[in-house]
This record gives C-alpha cells, structure tokens and sequence, in this order.
C-alpha cells in the first residue's frame, strides 16, 4: 500500500505528468464549452471527434508529417549553421557588426509570410521554399543569442586569457565559445519551434505535400477534426525537436548551473 | 603633503635597491583615459621599484588607478607616459613572466579544477609532463589535494582562490599580481587565506605586489606598503613593515602592527576628521 502510494506520488512528481493533468483539464473545458455554448461543429469540432480523426487518419498525418519535418529540421540545421557563424562575425569585428546587425535586426521587421510566395516563384513547389521559410524563421534567434552569450563574457576573464599570451584563436576556444554555450543552445531552442512555423509557412504558399498542406486544404473543406489533428501533430514534432536539443544541451554543457541538479544525480 | 611625497621618494631610493637589479622597475609612469566626455586622468606620474622576492602591498581608495597600475604591469594597457620594465625587459604587451589573481576566483565552470590550473600551460603549450606534477604540488600546497576532478562551483569561496592562486602560480611566473584577492571572502576566510599567501609566499618566493582595501591585510604581508592617494592616483607615501617574517595572527597585536596600522589610516580619514 505504502509502496502504490510512493509509485502515484513519483508519477505526479514527474517532469511530464502534470502538463499532461493540465491537457486533459483543457479538453474537458472544451467540451464543456461545446456543449454549454452550443457551438456547432462547423466552428469548433468536439474533442472527441479530433480524438477519433486522429485515430482514423492517423497514417496519413504521419505520412504528411515527415516532409513537414524534414523542411524544418533543414531549415533549422541551415539557421545553426549560418547563424552561429555570423554571431561570431558580429563579435569579432566591430565594421561587421556596425554593417550588418542593424540590418539584420531591421531584417526582423519584414513579415516572413509575405516573402514565402517569393521562394515559390524562385524554386518552385519542391522543398526547398520549405526550408528556406523554416530557416528564415530560425536564423534569427540563433544570431541575437550566440552574440549575447559571445559578448557576455567577464572582462577580467579575458584578461586573465590576455595576461597568459593567450592569441585571439585561443581565447574563443577556451573561454568565448565555451562561455556562450547555454546562450547558444536557448536560442536554438526557440530557433527550432520557429522553423515549424517557417516551414508550416513554407507549405501554406505554395506545396502539396506536409502538414500545413493538410491544414489549408481541411479548412477549405470545412473539415474541422481533420485541421485540429493535423493542428496537434505540428505541436507534438515541435515538442519532440525541442526535446532532443535538450537532451543534446544537458550531453554537450554538463557543467551548466540550469544543468547543475542532474549533473550532480548523474556523476 | 608634497613634503611628504619629496620625502618619501628618497625614502624609496634608499630601501630598494638592495638586490642587485629591481624585478619590476616604474618609471615615471602615468595613465590618462580617452573617453567621449574627454580625458580622465587615472594614475598621475609614479616611479617605484619592486625587488625580487619582494612582497609589496598597494592600498588606496576606490578609483585611484591602483587596476590600471596592476593591468599596466601585467602589458594588459600601455601607460600614457613613462616605461615599466620586468627584469629589465620594457613592458609593451602581455608577457610570459606574470600570474594574476582577480578578486573573484575566474575559474571557468566548465573545467575541472585541475584543467583549470593548467590553463597558462595549455595556453603557451608547454610539456603538460613537467607541469602537471607541479599543479599537483601547488594544489596540495594551498590545501586543495584531492579536488582536483571537482568543479568550481563544488568548491567554497576561499577554496576557488587557491586554486586561482595555484593557476597564477602553475606557469612558475617571475611575478605575482593580485588584485584584491581576498575582497569577496568572509573576514575569518580571508585571515586564513592571508596566513596561507604568506607561506605560499615564502616557499615559492615569488616576487608578490598585491592591491587591497584593508590596512591590517597591507601590514601583515607585506615587506613594503604603498599607500596611494585619491583620484587621479599617486603614491602618497612608503613604509617598511618593522616585523619579522614569518608572521601569525598574534602580530595583529603587536604594538608596531597597530602603530603601522594607524599611521596608514590616518592617510585616508584626515580629510574626514580633519586631523
């Protein structure tokens, strides 16, 4: 008895138990909702039925679901790529930055939607447009976090990495690169649920196969639950791409302070 | 004031230059800062020299040039006017010859204690054999053997600054600089780790010049005080400390330690009390 009590209090203690708790609560608002307000189906399917389409159309979301995927971790790779480079660019030389950040935070401002059918034009209905909207979308916070994380490095530090002859090379290996490391891993982090959207995007302008293919042409045909679905696997590959970089953050900086109570368990 | 200054210069000529050449000769240096508002004048005009072996404390307000001096010597700044030379050679960049302690430990959280010692060896690659046991050595010299696979943040305050005392050390620099080194420790802390840099001191003789706020810090390590006067800086005044090495606790009570102790505090409050 004592031990079925340990075991409930372990599960609700559990890093995804309670998100979960907090869902079902949701859905069970939402049909409440549904059936208090009288909403009709044409509006706002029942939980329900997005439960049941999920089931029946399971196979074919899933099959969308993987060129969706694959634009974003594409255009996701491609963001890490150039954008960490370019962070370093920004800091290494003040001409860089003085040139190029501006622009690149003024970049920013122009909604992404409105180039997507540009890419279309340029590359046609393949991947490509995918990708390059997922990457578009997931540059960004890449660049701004690598340089914040690049320039907060102590001045006393680098004297110190001055004081013992240490070249420029040798101070960003050892110290810069180092040092940024958690910066860099929260800006790919929100990078890689922007690349959804970026390729989601991408699939709404011009594609015919993927997720946001799917979710266009369910709303064009009124088919709600179908929208929904498509709507919660989108949410469950950004929730599994975030998760893997986390995995990856806690492999690559252990020593990390917001790693710090696992690192400590672990050794 | 300016008579004592005078005076205090040859004060200066007069106890340095028993060893045969100074290890770390100023001459006539001073340091003015461009910024956008104009210059701000940090450090005026100051000529000291420090022995080899020598243990030399700088006390002196906030803000009076005391960094920029330390940074000056270690080539991390050029001065404005005037040479600093290291045995002999004129200071114009960093160089091999100094290890430096800040007043907060600087360890890097990613690298073990020990990989953090080695830094300057891996810095200027020389052989990780020779080094190695030497880390070793200095770690069980300022009492940290067996916390050489920990991290920083494993370690207490104090214990982070001997081991930051042990990477200034690793490279066997001619000179140590420490910019209060104890500043951020408890007070019981710091009367220990001041002990402990006493006999670090002693047995790696090190030519030491260590900036602090705290008079009692200044009278008990060192060989020689330089106080400094408030913005723009300059060395207002020189003293030999007139107690046997080594020193322990108990020297906090000596009557010259008290009177020394005085002598210096009265630099700083005679404005305040106008004494």
């Amino acid at each position: 008895m004592a031990q079925a009590s340990h075991g409930w209090r372990r599960l609700f203690q559990a890093g995804w138990f309670r998100p979960l708790i907090f869902l079902v609560l949701l859905g069970l608002s939402w049909d409440l909702a549904i059936r208090l307000f009288h909403i009709p189906a044409y509006q706002v399917p029942t939980p329900a039925d997005v439960v049941a389409t999920l089931w029946s159309d399971g196979p074919n979301l899933l099959a969308q679901a993987v060129p969706t995927t694959s634009a974003t971790v594409q255009g996701f790779l491609l963001s890490a790529l150039f954008g960490i480079p370019m962070a370093m660019l920004i800091v290494s030389s003040r001409t860089v930055e003085a040139y190029v950040y501006p622009l690149l935070v003024f970049s920013q401002s122009i909604p992404k939607i409105a180039i997507a059918p540009l890419f279309v034009v340029w590359f046609g209905f393949g991947m490509m447009p995918k990708v390059l909207s997922a990457f578009l979308l997931g540059f960004f916070p890449v660049v701004v976090s690598a340089v914040q994380g690049f320039k907060s490095v102590e001045p006393d530090m680098l004297d110190l990495a001055r004081a013992m002859e240490a070249n420029r090379w040798q101070i960003f290996r050892m110290v810069r690169l180092p040092h940024a490391m958690p910066a860099i891993f929260s800006g790919l982090k929100v990078s890689v649920t922007l690349a959804v959207v970026g390729a989601v995007v991408g699939e709404f302008v011009g594609s015919n196969s993927g997720l946001g293919f799917v979710l266009q042409r369910s709303i064009g045909n009124f088919e709600l639950p179908t929208m929904f679905a498509a709507l919660v696997v989108l949410s469950l590959i950004g929730v599994f791409l975030f998760w893997i970089l986390d995995v990856i953050e806690r492999l690559a900086i252990p020593w990390h302070a917001s790693q710090r109570q696992e690192f400590v368990v672990g050794v | 004031m300016s008579a004592t200054v005078i005076q205090m210069k040859q004060d200066l000529r007069a106890a340095s230059p028993e060893a045969a050449r100074p290890v770390i000769e100023i001459d006539g240096v001073s340091k003015t800062y461009r910024t956008h508002d104009g210059d701000v004048p940090s450090l005026r005009p100051i000529d000291f020299n420090i022995a080899d072996g020598e243990f030399v404390v700088i006390v002196g307000p906030s803000g009076c040039g005391k960094t920029t001096l330390l940074k000056m010597i270690a080539g991390l700044m050029p001065p404005s006017t005037g040479e600093i030379r290291v045995e002999g050679r004129a200071i114009v960049k960093p160089h091999g010859d100094v290890g430096i302690v800040f007043q907060t430990a600087m360890l890097l959280p990613w690298r073990s204690v020990m990989r953090n010692v080695m830094m300057p060896v891996e810095v200027k690659k020389l052989p990780r054999e020779r080094f190695e046991p030497r880390a070793r050595e200095l770690l069980k010299l300022v009492g940290l053997e067996g916390f050489e696979n920990k991290y920083p943040w494993q370690l207490s305050g104090g214990m982070q600054q001997r081991a930051s005392i042990c990477r200034a050390l690793v490279h066997d620099p001619k000179i140590v600089l420490m910019d209060e080194p104890f500043g951020a420790l408890d007070a019981m802390t710091r009367e220990r780790m001041n002990v402990e840099l006493q006999r670090i001191q002693r047995e790696t003789r090190k030519t030491v010049l260590l900036i602090t706020h705290s008079i009692p810090e200044a009278v008990f390590l060192a060989d020689r005080i330089l106080v400094m006067s408030e913005r723009p800086g300059t060395i207002a005044a020189v003293y030999d400390v007139p107690l046997t090495k080594p020193r322990t606790l108990d020297v906090l009570a000596d009557p010259k330690f008290v009177e020394l102790s005085q002598t210096i505090r009265r630099h700083f409050n005679a404005t305040a009390d106008g004494s």
